[in-house]
């Protein structure tokens, strides 16, 4: 049984409940461990690597060292944590700055431990998924978000610019995946406290972008995303009402998990009117 | 008993600035064999060369040592004097006291003198052991080989034919033109493609020189220069071109219409076509993938069980042609011809720009390539000169360029300049708005690179007269809204994102080299790059030779160009294929490998390494095959030499035993 040393995130782990059940039963379901790493903290994200490189770097640290002395690859179903958790990893394969690092977590850190994101643990292979109960052909646009393919360099994960990985997800759990432009556009990220107006402009594009390109709800792997498009619509104009899910939880939907197991009952914009229409909840 | 002379150069003050003169000539003096020094200020003038040819005379000097510069610039200068002062030219040895004393020591003269020292005593020790050398001669065939009819080809074929040469022009496609003839007019003084083209395609196929093979390929190729046996592949046409008249009833009415390769998948043409109105020669191809009869043929020689419907029999151009050209029997021929230079023009082909996930990577219908714009902006093309959008039909208002698709771009492994494509845009751009003013076009670029003669001039006309908006950034992405195409991008200029909502996007796809030129490099044995454009043998002193002797390459095949600089390749490469081919004789450099068949253990160990097929085997009488060089082939590179376990070979002027001696020489 694939085992992985599961770092939840701030997001995930506090305001993205919908996306942390809902990741937990597909890995359950598909015979995947998620050990969760004990005692991890911040990933350097937000504050902590604007206020200090060496913060941000060494926080990142302390979490990879924890996974590394579990022996598993890292896995976070946060796109954001992922990037600070495999940036800090690239950058410290330069030895000087490893053994800085090393100095400030008083540990031997060897960096040698594996990070992915949940989409590249969950997207790996030709997994034979045990689908209970195809999605029929519910239309849904994959939204990657910006990190979860960026950089390139750092990650090797898909494509930057056409990413294919949850497409192929979506399909194999029977949804139509309709091809569009805004795969991995920005979202307004961390801005609603800040501007809140273009969040409204960025996130309302990619909304309308999904919709004339056909789509029926967007799934995205990213709880910041979601957040962004699923929570703000009410005050966009017009209002898009275009259902934001997680693609766990459409995964979780096709392996037989009900809506409210997946806590589907719970976003801004409701997905359930949609499930219901489909024979899904 | 050899008498050796050394000459130590003083290269004015390039040599003797640095390295000690009489130092050296003192220690020269003392080398075993060494009869005669001097020191000549300039040894390469005449006057130096003097020197030598009378101390040869005058001391009766039987080898020399100059040391001077490095053998690539003088040793032929100083062979020359040699044989003027009737020694055999292969008795001399140069050391390279300048770029690899003086040059590179210049900061320490007493090392530099004592290196220049130990590099004469080196020289003097092979040079005791030379051997008089004669170059052997091999008869031309006086004819030559042109693969590839685009421009470059076909101005190579042409001057060739008319420097009475007799040619064989091979072209794949079953017209010769190349993408020139895609074309609609031509930067930087707009004159049309065709009207430049066509009469230079006509001249070929009447020049009683020249003989066209179209639809056609080499297959092997064989031999070295002034002799190459080629064996040429003319695939089946299906057609008689004796007897047809290209009358034209047989495309019109064939039944079967598939997108065009020639209009770039714009236009439709029959399954038995001629690919445009003007190609050479006129006579149809029956394309057999799509032919209908040849699919009931299929369809009948299939096993009972596994055929579906019965197709439709047709054979309509069989039944229509008046004069009975359709040959049904036809099968493909190889040819075997001999020639005593070939010249590679193979041209390119546009990156397929699928990759570019941001541009629709293909799936966004009014996003297209220069190519594409080109074919519907021609007179002749699919849509009659009208540019449409492919989506719906409409004629487009706005419309914008992105350049460097598949050029300057690390990421999908091009990162070098198409050439051709900031000059095409600005081209296209003032012809989209001389058929319709009502056109606004942009182009987002990198940099403009007009550089040819006229070219910043048409650029600027481009800009200043056609009103294209030049917008210095790139495009991100490119996404359908409604019936527009959203062009995201950046003005990096003004430091600001800009959205351009277009009716056509057209990007200009970088060039490639055609499908199979490495293939068909690895057959002539001619280098390529990265890429697959083939190598020249230098990059600027001999721009259209190979490695390879007899052969050459010219036009795109061996980077990006346009027209002006593809004809002036062509013309080159025939000027230098000329030279081979007026030649009586060809004598070839003695400095080969020789194989001592008693020594020889028959592991062709030297077959596998050798770069120019020059090892051959060879039946003893006592039944035992070895190894033997062909001294034609032979480039003297030495890689037999060193990887032959018995030490079977050696290479003649630089024996093992003369390493060895020049080693045993060194003094460390
Ligand atoms: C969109 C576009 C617009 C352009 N506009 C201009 C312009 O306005 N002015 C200008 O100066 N230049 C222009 N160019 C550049 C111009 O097309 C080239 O410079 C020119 O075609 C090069 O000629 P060539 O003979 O080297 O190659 P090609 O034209 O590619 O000809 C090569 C020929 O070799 C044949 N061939 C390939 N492989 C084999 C093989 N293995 N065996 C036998 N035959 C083979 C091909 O079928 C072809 O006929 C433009 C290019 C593009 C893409």
């Amino acid at each position: 049984m694939p085992k992985y040393a599961y770092y939840p995130g701030c997001a995930v782990h506090a305001s993205a409940r919908d996306y942390a059940v809902s990741a937990q039963l597909v890995c359950q379901a598909l015979g995947i461990e998620l050990q969760e790493i004990k005692d991890w903290t911040c990933c350097g994200a937000s504050s902590a690597h604007p206020t200090s490189h060496l913060l941000g770097l060494s926080l990142a640290a302390r979490n990879l060292r924890l996974a590394e002395e579990m022996g598993l690859t890292l896995t976070s179903p946060c796109p954001a944590c992922t990037s600070r958790l495999a940036g800090a990893r690239h950058e410290l394969r330069d030895p000087a700055a490893l053994a800085e690092v090393n100095d400030i977590l008083g540990k031997d850190f060897g960096n040698t431990v594996g990070v992915e994101h949940l989409l590249q643990v969950l997207s790996k292979g030709d997994r034979a998924l045990p689908v209970k109960r195809p999605l029929g052909g519910l239309k849904v646009a994959p939204y990657y978000g910006c990190l979860i393919v960026r950089p390139q360099k750092v990650l090797g994960f898909d494509h930057e610019e056409n990413p294919q990985s949850l497409d192929r997800l979506l399909s194999a759990v029977g949804a139509e995946v309709v091809p569009w432009g805004f795969k991995t556009e920005c979202c307004g990220a961390g801005m609603p406290m800040a501007r809140k107006d273009m969040v409204h402009k960025l996130s309302g594009r990619i909304l309308a972008a999904a919709r004339s390109a056909g789509a029926e709800a967007v799934a995205v792997a990213c709880p910041l995303c979601h957040s962004n498009l699923d929570m703000h619509q009410g005050d966009m104009k017009p209002n898009p009402k275009m259902p934001v899910l997680y693609f766990t939880q459409l995964m979780g939907l096709a392996l037989g998990f009900s809506a409210k197991e997946l806590l589907l009952d719970t976003h801004f914009t409701d997905a359930l009117a949609l499930l219901r229409g489909k024979g899904l909840a | 008993m050899a008498r050796i002379g050394v000459f130590i150069c003083h290269c004015g003050s390039n040599i003797a600035g640095v390295v000690d003169i009489p130092k050296v000539m003192a220690a020269a003096k003392e080398l075993p064999l060494v009869t005669y020094v001097d020191d000549p200020m300039y040894t390469c003038s005449e006057t130096g060369q003097a020197a030598v040819r009378e101390a040869i005379v005058k001391h009766g000097l039987t080898r020399v040592v100059v040391s001077a510069c490095s053998p690539r610039m003088h040793e032929v200068t100083f062979r020359k004097a040699l044989a003027q002062a009737g020694l055999n030219p292969y008795l001399l040895e140069m050391a390279n006291i300048r770029e690899q004393c003086a040059w590179v020591h210049g900061d320490d003269k007493a090392a530099a003198t004592e290196k220049a020292i130990q590099l004469i005593a080196m020289a003097v020790a092979k040079v005791a052991r030379h051997e008089p050398l004669t170059p052997k001669s091999v008869g031309v065939t006086k004819r030559a080989l042109v693969i590839g009819g685009g421009i470059a080809g076909i101005q190579a074929a042409l001057d060739l034919g008319n420097a009475n040469i007799e040619v064989v022009l091979v072209e794949r496609e079953p017209t010769i033109g190349g993408r020139m003839a895609q074309l609609d007019k031509t930067f930087p003084t707009l004159d049309c493609s065709s009207c430049i083209l066509t009469p230079r395609m006509v001249e070929v196929s009447q020049h009683p020189k020249i003989r066209l093979l179209t639809y056609s390929e080499v297959k092997s190729v064989s031999g070295f220069v002034g002799n190459f046996e080629v064996e040429i592949l003319q695939r089946a046409r299906k057609v008689d071109m004796d007897k047809c008249t290209s009358c034209g009833i047989c495309w019109q009415k064939c039944p079967e219409k598939v997108s065009s390769e020639f209009d770039s998948g714009m236009g439709k043409r029959s399954a038995i076509y001629i690919p445009f109105a003007q190609a050479v020669p006129s006579k149809p191809v029956i394309d057999l993938t799509h032919c209908r009869y040849i699919k009931f043929q299929e369809w009948q020689a299939a096993p009972e069980a596994t055929r579906g419907k019965k197709p439709m029999e047709c054979r309509i151009c069989e039944r229509l042609c008046p004069p009975q050209a359709v040959d049904w029997g036809q099968q493909d021929q190889v040819l075997k011809e001999k020639f005593g230079a070939i010249i590679v023009a193979t041209g390119f082909q546009t990156f397929d720009y699928s990759v570019y996930g941001e541009y629709g990577g293909g799936k966004l219908p009014d996003v297209i390539t220069g190519l594409q714009l080109e074919r519907m902006l021609s007179a002749s093309g699919p849509t009659g000169g009208v540019v449409q959008r492919p989506s719906d039909g409409a004629h487009p208002k706005t419309v914008v360029f992105l350049s460097c698709v598949g050029s300057r771009d690390d990421k999908v492994g091009r990162p070098y300049c198409s050439n051709v494509c900031c000059m095409y845009m600005a081209k296209q751009s003032i012809l989209l708005k001389e058929h319709d003013p009502q056109v606004q076009s942009y182009v987002f670029y990198i940099d403009t690179r007009a550089t040819g003669k006229g070219y910043e001039e048409f650029s600027r006309r481009a800009q200043e007269e056609a009103g294209t908006v030049y917008l210095r950034g790139r495009v991100s992405k490119i996404y359908q809204e409604g019936k527009k195409l959203v062009v995201m991008g950046e003005d990096s200029l003004m430091g600001r994102p800009v959205e351009i909502a277009a009716d056509l996007v057209v990007l200009a796809t970088g060039v490639e080299p055609a499908a199979g030129a490495t293939e068909l490099a690895q057959k002539l044995n001619i280098g390529y790059d990265t890429y697959g454009f083939l190598m020249e043998a230098h990059p600027k002193l001999r721009p259209v030779e190979t490695q390879t002797d007899g052969i050459f390459v010219a036009g795109m095949a061996v980077g990006p160009k346009d027209v002006p600089a593809a004809v002036a390749h062509g013309s080159a490469a025939a000027v230098k294929a000329v030279g081979i081919l007026s030649q009586e004789k060809l004598t070839t450099d003695p400095g080969t490998a020789l194989v001592d068949a008693a020594k020889c253990v028959s592991c062709f160990l030297c077959e596998e390494v050798c770069p120019f097929n020059a090892v051959e085997r060879e039946t003893l009488r006592d039944k035992r095959v070895v190894a033997r060089i062909n001294e034609s082939l032979c480039k003297g590179c030495g890689l037999c030499v060193s990887c032959c376990r018995p030490g079977a070979i050696n290479l003649k002027g630089s024996t093992n035993q003369q390493l060895m001696a020049e080693l045993m020489a060194l003094k460390l």
